[in-house]
């Protein structure tokens, strides 16, 4: 048994083996995907056109709650950590996670979290209906009696993400092959380094924020009730001190996939390592002093808007740093675009276009007008779909492969990406339109000039969810079988995680490679 | 030079999609609309060209950084036999690519720093308005008069329920807009009475957050007279998507004699709770009052929403007696904050006539009557 996964079900209940965990968290991760999806697209039917059809107001805005927490917490999440389970020990040549048997409980808790905050939907006065930000005092004195329920589920997924984070941190400083120093460490490695520093540094704030609203609810304190001397603005503050690291938490992995793609395909090396682990850096130091930029309108004094605008902007510089690196990195390469590359591609292309909303809504006084539009939900959604969504996609694609010993199909792979990527732009570009012309995000309904731009985003978010019914197919075929994979896979790729065979045994690095 | 543009999209989009339109009223004007308005006062046409700079700053940003990709992209592929050069690392590069754009912020940093200075500037207004958002209205005080009033959506819930053919405003209109003087600079101070809101006019580029316990303060200038529309733009709760903001600019002289009606009607109403009503007056008031105030949770054939609003047809507080139904409405719910105090949201004929509603109406049968004077007097006894 000590070599070997135990048989049915226990090996999936007690295994601490990091590429176990990693799977499990991958799969877990997409079903939140699905189910986020699903929402998503109830809120996008309900938008096809004027006046309510499909479902209510309340309903309504459980959608958009569940959805938005879905994402955030279930889907997005989860799947860099399975990412980093699966990758981290083979690209520093450890022969597992620092911290086994706590890895296997912090994807086990998940499940629970999850499956508590979904029952929600089916308790009198329906689940969370705030929005994933959780205003108070609509998410306090305001809120369906479920908020109780959805308090303790964001709890464990705090514990979890802590728990993943010190994993982290834990094999990266102690468990690195000899010779492998910091800065010959993969980007992905970097990367995930500094984000689980974020996590650890902000998800306490997120569960001081939800413990306080479990105080003002049940214990009859007022830390967010202006009527017992507390502060609703106190809640935003608190809240996006958590909430803009943890953007940032949702795309720096990101940064990392995509660092170790676009080399491989250009067939050439990245062109700044270096200034690329800086540019992480500073991007990381740099959101815990923007979080009131998400707050503009709340009439802080005019120091304090200038202060968050000004250090807003500046996070252009590191971002463009690193879009500039991926772009000279691959300039006079010699460039193939297998499924991989193309969903890189695209990630340098959208996040860039995000990047420029994001640039504009930093500048204040434009900011009353775009604040609280479909204008945001165009520009987070192009960051986060093309960031997070697309980069996990291609490094599945990218090591899938060496995870299961067979290729996927590249034809089937290739529908995935334009599907995606047509459905995606469909879906969100419209958004930017109504926005400046004026529809408010979160609403039901709308007047009759958003009328066109909605019914065509509502077509492309059918298309977009379509897509990754051909990416399940796709993966699913891998895993069961295709055509063997080689132990590089694709054309000289760096990283230890390619020296060992395809599929990767079970115990990888048992003895620690050379680094040279 | 955009105007152009929004035309050409426009043109395109439609001819190539050529959806079926579900507008009842064709307004080409607005459909297909692309870009912020430029509104009617200098703030937001001050706004409107800075989102333009800026937008034009990122246009001139993406096409040279994506020219180079894409230029790269087609030249630069193996299957054109192209051979990957392998240079890296350049620290005079990787300099030139942080001074520029750091350059370039600087340049838009300072004509926004100017701008929301000009926003900033709430002194030395002409009149003084005092807005509170309340689930799902808005209500206005003109400070130093005696007018107040609600603003609810107009639009009947037959058309959000698509019974009826949508109205060109759909969504967009309210009960009682807003009026306010042109030419005149207008202090907006903005609260809440419940959750938080959010009071937003495009046309203004004023949008400001109303949050209980503080008020904030925010201004404008209207220098054209006109009908400027709006929305609610922080989640509010149910009907967040249904509390618009209608501000009505007329001429100097009209808003006065719209004052001076509006404090005259007040007056009179405050008369009006000496006087004893028949039933039936206070029935058909009271019907009025509660599709405007209290429909929205307790629906309009007052049987609520099972789990969320309790339903008035046979409750016990409107089949119970008198004081407690009083009590209900004026002072609102101990344990549910949805129901909320109107006591001070309505006048006393208002409370009177939707009580005697609520009692006999949705089946009840209580067949007693309130009248003003009675809400006068459970209020002073307080």
């Amino acid at each position: 048994m000590a070599h070997g996964p135990q048989p049915g079900f226990k090996r999936w209940l007690y295994t601490t083996n990091h590429k176990d965990i990693g799977s499990m968290y991958l799969w877990f991760s997409f079903a939140m995907f699905l189910l986020g999806g699903c929402m998503a697209l109830v809120i996008r039917a309900e938008l096809f056109e004027p006046g309510l059809q499909i479902v209510q107001p309340e309903f309504f805005n459980q959608m958009t709650t569940m959805h938005g927490l879905i994402m955030v917490f279930g889907a997005v999440m989860p799947a860099f950590v399975g990412l980093a389970n699966w990758m981290i020990p083979m690209m520093i040549g450890a022969p597992d996670m620092a911290l086994p048997r706590m890895n296997n409980w912090s994807f086990w808790i998940l499940p629970f979290a999850f499956a508590m905050l979904a029952s929600t939907l089916f308790m009198e006065g329906g689940a969370p209906n705030f929005g994933w930000t959780f205003y108070a005092p609509l998410s306090t004195e305001y809120a369906p009696p479920s908020v109780t329920f959805f308090i303790f589920s964001i709890h464990i997924m705090g514990a979890s993400s802590i728990m993943g984070a010190i994993n982290i941190i834990a094999t990266i400083l102690n468990m690195r092959a000899p010779g492998m120093t910091l800065m010959k460490m993969p980007l992905f490695v970097w990367t995930w380094l500094i984000t689980a520093y974020l996590l650890i540094a902000v998800m306490p704030v997120l569960a001081g924020v939800v413990t306080m609203m479990l105080m003002d609810i049940h214990f009859g304190t007022s830390f967010f009730s202006a009527a017992g001397g507390g502060d609703p603005v106190l809640f935003q503050h608190v809240f996006w001190f958590f909430g803009h690291p943890e953007v940032y938490i949702m795309i720096l992995p990101a940064f990392g996939i995509v660092s170790a793609i676009i080399p491989t395909f250009a067939r050439k090396p990245l062109f700044g390592y270096s200034s690329m682990v800086y540019a992480t850096a500073s991007i990381a130091f740099l959101s815990f002093i923007v979080w009131a930029h998400h707050m503009f309108t709340v009439g802080m004094p005019i120091a304090g808007e200038l202060f968050f605008m000004y250090a807003t902007m500046l996070i252009a510089v590191p971002t463009g740093v690193k879009v500039f690196n991926w772009i000279s990195t691959m300039f006079r390469g010699s460039m193939t675009f297998e499924t991989p590359m193309l969903f890189s591609v695209a990630f340098v292309i959208l996040f860039t276009l995000g990047g420029f909303s994001g640039l504009m809504l930093a500048i204040a006084p434009a900011d009353f007008q775009y604040h609280d539009t479909y204008f945001v939900v165009a520009h987070f959604h192009y960051v986060l779909v093309p960031g997070a969504i697309f980069s996990i996609t291609a490094g599945v694609y990218y090591w899938l492969p060496k995870w299961t010993g067979n290729m996927y199909n590249e034809t089937m792979g290739k529908v995935h990406f334009w599907l995606a990527f047509i459905g995606l732009n469909v879906t969100f570009f419209p958004m930017h339109f109504v926005g400046l012309a004026g529809m408010p995000r979160r609403i039901p309904d709308y007047a009759l000039q958003f009328a066109d731009f909605n019914q065509i985003a509502s077509m492309g978010a059918f298309l977009f969810g379509a897509a990754q019914i051909v990416f399940l197919f796709n993966v699913v075929r891998t895993v069961r079988g295709g055509r063997k994979a080689s132990d590089e896979v694709w054309d000289n790729p760096q990283g230890l995680e390619w020296t060992v065979p395809s599929p990767a045994p079970y115990h990888t690095f048992s003895t620690p490679p050379a680094v040279r | 030079m955009l105007k152009g543009f929004n035309r050409l999209f426009a043109l395109l989009a439609t001819s190539v999609l050529s959806l079926p339109s579900l507008a009842q009223e064709e307004r080409d004007a607005e459909r297909w609309g692309v870009n912020m308005t430029q509104g009617v006062t200098e703030v937001s046409q001050t706004t409107y060209e800075l989102h333009m700079l800026i937008f034009w700053i990122c246009v001139g940003i993406g096409v040279v950084v994506f020219g180079v990709m894409f230029y790269s992209m087609w030249r630069h592929r193996k299957s054109k036999g192209y051979k990957a050069a392998q240079f890296h690392e350049s620290t005079a590069v990787e300099l030139v690519w942080t001074i520029v754009p750091t350059l370039i912020l600087i340049g838009m940093a300072v004509p926004a720093t100017k701008t929301l200075y000009d926003i900033y500037d709430t002194k030395e207004a002409d009149l003084d308005i005092m807005i509170t958002g309340y689930q799902w209205k808005w209500k206005y005080d003109y400070l130093g008069s005696d007018v107040s009033f609600f603003s609810n959506l107009a639009t009947p819930r037959s058309q959000i329920d698509n019974q009826q053919p949508k109205n060109a405003n759909y969504l967009l209109e309210v009960d009682e807009p807003l009026v306010v003087p042109v030419g005149q600079k207008i202090r907006f101070l903005i609260t809440a009475n419940d959750v938080i809101h959010a009071w937003w006019v495009p046309d203004l580029a004023v949008k400001k957050d109303a949050i209980p316990g503080f008020i904030n303060e925010s201004w404008t200038r209207i220098d054209e007279p006109g009908i400027y529309r709006g929305q609610c733009a922080e989640l509010c709760g149910k009907d967040h998507g249904f509390m618009p903001v209608v501000v009505k600019a007329v001429p100097q002289q009209e808003y006065d004699s719209w004052l001076a009606g509006r404090a005259a009607e007040a007056a009179k109403l405050r008369e009006l709770t000496e006087k004893t009503f028949t039933f039936d007056e206070l029935f058909a008031r009271g019907e009025k009052v509660y599709n405007r105030t209290c429909a929205a949770c307790h629906q309009p054939n007052g049987q609520g929403v099972p789990g969320t609003f309790p339903a008035i047809a046979g409750s016990a507080v409107a089949t119970g007696p008198l004081d407690g139904h009083m009590n209900m409405v004026v002072n609102g719910s101990q344990v549910n904050p949805a129901m909320q105090a109107f006591g001070a949201q309505m006048s006393e004929v208002d409370l009177a006539a939707v009580i005697t509603y609520q009692r006999n109406a949705f089946g009840n049968d209580m067949g007693d009557t309130v009248q003003p004077v009675d809400i006068l007097n459970f209020k002073n006894k307080q």
